[in-house]
């Protein structure tokens, strides 16, 4: 039984003469909470792809706990457990957000093939994705089609959909992007309230996020991981500094 | 009115959602209207319910799924030559005949959806043009099986159900596709309102996400493609047996094209769009069939451009967009 | 039965037909992904143009050739600005019925002035008959076809590869938005291209009455061949249309000389293999 929540071995993923990946390598043990930070064009959001399927790599391995999943189509290791999020919302728009996240979890629950049965009949999935919603504070506007929330609310309903897939390993793809500070209130409880048993790994611009929710921060450059470590040996480390961190001060200051 | 929402739990406000409208009860019973109003145009009636459910078989690929089929009428035609070649041999007794249309159009689209549910955008228009090209190039060529242009002769509907024989005026006709349209109306309502039909719209409002959430997109789309090309099938078989005749256009290109402009015209994805489109349609092309066929599509190239450029989600979009603006400014 | 050769040469002459009104859908689609089903109504409006100037007004052919290009690319610059750019962010099946609508109205115009048979064509003298070259007979009207349509390739290579517009169109076709961000105007950059496709299309159909015949129905026979020509070359692909183009002429013409009864047949299974094997076509990238 690994420890491991997520490792990847030496992944390389290069559009022709462009490399977005270079011998990534990363173990990710249970439970604990990562942040990916790195400039604009780093590979981050190529690395999320990597991991949850959507792009196939050149070269290299991705295991889920025991389950080597490199072969696996993007479905399959949703069910193992691997879900992510979208950095520009995915959303369902003329779908209400209840029927949304019912979806999901029907899926889920491998009942969304049952065509000759009416969706009333299956209260469980329902009441579940009622649950899911009323713990973000979203049960007032569940019968509120997607496009007429809120965009915070909408980036919860984002992050709804995702817990709805039961992750084992969460992938939050700049969760708190776009949203206004009013909104993100509840955004950063739901992240905050995440359960223990699922390891988080969210890519951030936004500094505040990072060292209140991550226990470890990984540094990306040019498709390269930089360097890996506590919040506090990150900031504190000068190669950082000079790519980064530097510059994040100058946006948090103006 | 977010209170009210809280107040219904969520199953009763999706039953609710889900129940029969009085608009589609007074819409079956309009239904039964011709035989009483208009007797003489019984076989049009005919006509147009079997185009109806047609056109529905295209709504749940199309309205539902997303999926752009430019070749539609190869598995109506499959259904109208297994039903008619079936009676022609010798067994002409109408529910069989359904049931085998049934099972050879199912076939031939689910062998095909394999194919058709790799593609996206121009290269999946192109793919379900080629299978109805090929197909009606084969049907053609294989003439000594379907007739060739001639069409297939010899076809004789047995009584429907051993009591109802067709009649040249068109009221057996009518009943049995009225039936016929009915019974799988109620299917086609039931897959919307399911598990599967929810996992559908998210495929059609969302083909990323889908994925993303552990759906097994390619799956789903073969089911519905499957169930469409059933569906099709049906009406095809029911064409042959009231009309007793299949020609090689029943697979062809123009009934494909046709059938798609009648859902637009009705509106894709609400079920009965493509009903009334039909019905539209067909009359309206009754009523101008002194016309020169010239002239017909030169009004249908312009209802085109009026209805994508100025009623996009089709006669039923409108009126429902209709409504809720009479509902804000009441 | 005529010779390999003279199936090869017909086959061939087809094809570069097929090129010249297809390479400006395959570059239309590929930068803006719009599509365009009314295409090939640009090829007839080209070819009823030349018609008339021909028999109406007795102008030589050859000076039809250039009126017929103009009038097609002038067509399309008011239908795209009229209607084609507001459905550039349309969903494909509103793409289609749109321009299927156009074609359908182009098609029935066409009936109403000019009647639905084939319209009579006089070739002038010295494109008539064949000449000998090396012992083989060869169609003069064949030979200057392929010339004609071999320069206009030649030319429009050159253009793409060297000439600035080029650039800024292989840029557009490879990623809008990043063309956009480095400064191209590529809505104008688009509307010349669509011009310039339209009008290569209106010039292939001046150019196809002497060996396909005109008459209403063009706009939607030829529409699937182009439309496979595009999608088995692949999009935004001028190498992609020339080879998919040739392809699709020889077959065509040797399904029609030596296996007549399933020529049309045969084309559309290996369309869907084709497709198959590359869903981006042969040339394409997505």
């Amino acid at each position: 039984m690994s420890a491991n929540a997520l490792a990847t071995h030496g992944l390389n993923k290069n559009f022709g003469s462009l490399v977005v990946a270079s011998d990534i390598a990363l173990v990710l043990p249970q439970g604990v909470r990562y942040a990916l930070i790195g400039p604009n064009g780093a590979g981050k959001t190529t690395l999320i792809n990597l991991m949850t399927g959507m792009l196939r790599p050149d070269g290299g391995r991705i295991v889920l706990g025991d389950d080597d999943i490199t072969a696996l189509p993007p479905e399959e290791r949703v069910r193992l457990g691997l879900v992510r999020t979208f950095q520009i919302n995915q959303l369902f728009p003329h779908l209400t957000a209840l029927e949304s996240v019912t979806l999901a979890v029907c899926e889920r629950r491998k009942v969304a093939r049952t065509w000759w049965r009416q969706l009333t009949a299956y209260g469980d999935e329902i009441d579940e994705a009622y649950d899911i919603l009323s713990a973000l504070s979203l049960a007032s506007v569940c019968h509120r089609l997607t496009r007429e929330l809120a965009y915070g609310q909408q980036r919860l309903v984002e992050i709804a959909l995702a817990l709805a897939a039961k992750p084992k390993v969460l992938l939050l793809d700049e969760p708190a992007a776009g949203v206004p500070r009013e909104e993100s209130r509840e955004l950063f409880a739901a992240i905050a309230g995440l359960s223990r048993d699922i390891t988080v790994l969210f890519i951030e611009h936004d500094m505040d996020l990072v060292f209140r929710f991550a226990s470890r921060v990984i540094v990306m450059v040019g498709g390269r991981v930089l360097v890996e470590g506590t919040p506090a040996e990150i900031a504190a480390d000068p190669r950082v500094r000079a790519v980064y961190l530097g510059k994040a001060r100058h946006e948090a200051v103006s | 009115m977010t209170s009210e929402a809280i107040a219904v739990r969520p199953l009763q406000y999706l039953q609710a959602q889900m129940r029969w409208r009085w608009s589609e009860a007074a819409f079956w019973l309009a239904t039964l209207l011709p035989f009483v109003l208009t007797p003489n145009y019984l076989v049009l009636a005919s006509q147009i319910a079997i185009t109806a459910l047609f056109v529905l078989s295209l709504d749940l690929i199309l309205g539902y799924a997303g999926i752009v089929s430019l070749g539609h009428a190869a598995y109506f035609g499959v259904g109208a030559y297994t039903a008619g070649l079936l009676s022609k041999w010798g067994f002409g007794e109408p529910l069989t005949g359904l049931l085998a249309a049934a099972i050879m159009a199912g076939l031939f689209g689910y062998l095909t959806s394999f194919i058709v549910v790799r593609f996206r955008h121009l290269a999946l228009i192109m793919i379900t043009l080629g299978i109805g090209l090929v197909l009606q190039e084969a049907a053609n060529s294989a003439s000594w099986i379907t007739g060739g242009f001639d069409g297939l002769q010899g076809i004789h509907t047995w009584p429907i159900l051993g009591k109802f024989r067709l009649d040249i005026y068109g009221y057996t006709a009518y009943g049995y596709s009225l039936a016929g349209l009915f019974v799988v109306f109620l299917v086609a309502r039931r897959i919307i309102h399911s598990p599967f039909g929810l996992a559908l719209r998210g495929i059609r409002e969302n083909g990323l996400r889908m994925p993303a959430i552990g759906a097994p997109v390619h799956a789903h789309i073969r089911t519905i493609y499957t169930i469409a090309a059933i569906i099709a099938g049906i009406a095809g078989a029911l064409l042959a047996e009231t009309t007793e005749t299949v020609s090689l256009e029943a697979l062809g290109f123009q009934r494909s094209a046709d059938v798609l402009v009648m859902l637009i015209l009705g509106g894709t994805g609400r079920l009965y769009g493509g009903l009334i489109g039909a019905a539209v349609y067909m009359v309206a092309r009754d009523q101008f069939s002194g016309l020169n066929p010239q002239y017909w599509y030169f009004w249908i190239g312009l209802l085109l451009i009026a209805v994508v450029t100025l009623l996009p989600n089709g006669i039923l979009g409108g009126l429902a967009h209709l409504a809720r603006r009479m509902k804000v400014t009441s | 039965m005529p010779s390999v050769f003279g199936v090869l040469f017909d086959g061939f002459a087809y094809g570069m037909l097929l090129f010249l009104m297809s390479v400006g859908l395959s570059v239309t689609l590929g930068m803006m992904n719009f599509v365009n089903l009314a295409h090939c109504s640009f090829a007839m409006l080209g070819g009823y143009v030349a018609i008339t100037l021909m028999n109406a007004f007795g102008w030589p052919f050859l000076a039809t050739l250039p009126v017929a290009f103009i009038a097609a690319a002038a067509a399309s610059v008011v239908l795209e600005r009229i209607f084609f750019r507001r459905f550039y962010n349309s969903s494909d099946l509103d793409q289609c019925l749109l321009t299927i609508g156009i074609v359908f109205v182009s098609i029935a115009t066409a009936a109403y002035i000019y009647g639905t048979d084939q319209q009579p064509m006089q070739l002038p003298p010295y494109l008539r008959g064949s000449i000998a070259v090396m012992g083989l007979d060869l169609p003069v009207y064949r030979l200057f076809l392929i010339a004609t349509a071999l320069l206009i390739t030649v030319v429009l290579v050159v253009t793409v590869e060297t000439t600035r517009f080029g650039a800024q169109v292989r840029a557009a076709v490879n990623n809008q938005r990043m063309a956009r961000g480095l400064g191209i105007n590529v809505d104008g950059l688009f509307a010349a291209t669509f011009a310039l496709g339209s009008g290569l299309a209106g010039l292939g159909g001046a150019l196809a009455i002497a060996m396909l015949g005109l008459d209403p129905q063009f706009a939607l026979t030829y529409l699937i061949y182009v439309l496979i020509v595009v999608s088995v070359g692949g999009l935004g692909s001028i190498s992609g249309s020339f080879a998919a183009a040739m392809l699709l002429g020889f077959s065509d013409m040797a399904g029609k000389y030596y296996v007549p009864s399933i020529g049309a047949f045969l084309i559309y299974l290996v369309m869907i293999a084709l497709l198959m094997w590359r869903p981006a076509g042969l040339f394409g990238r997505r």
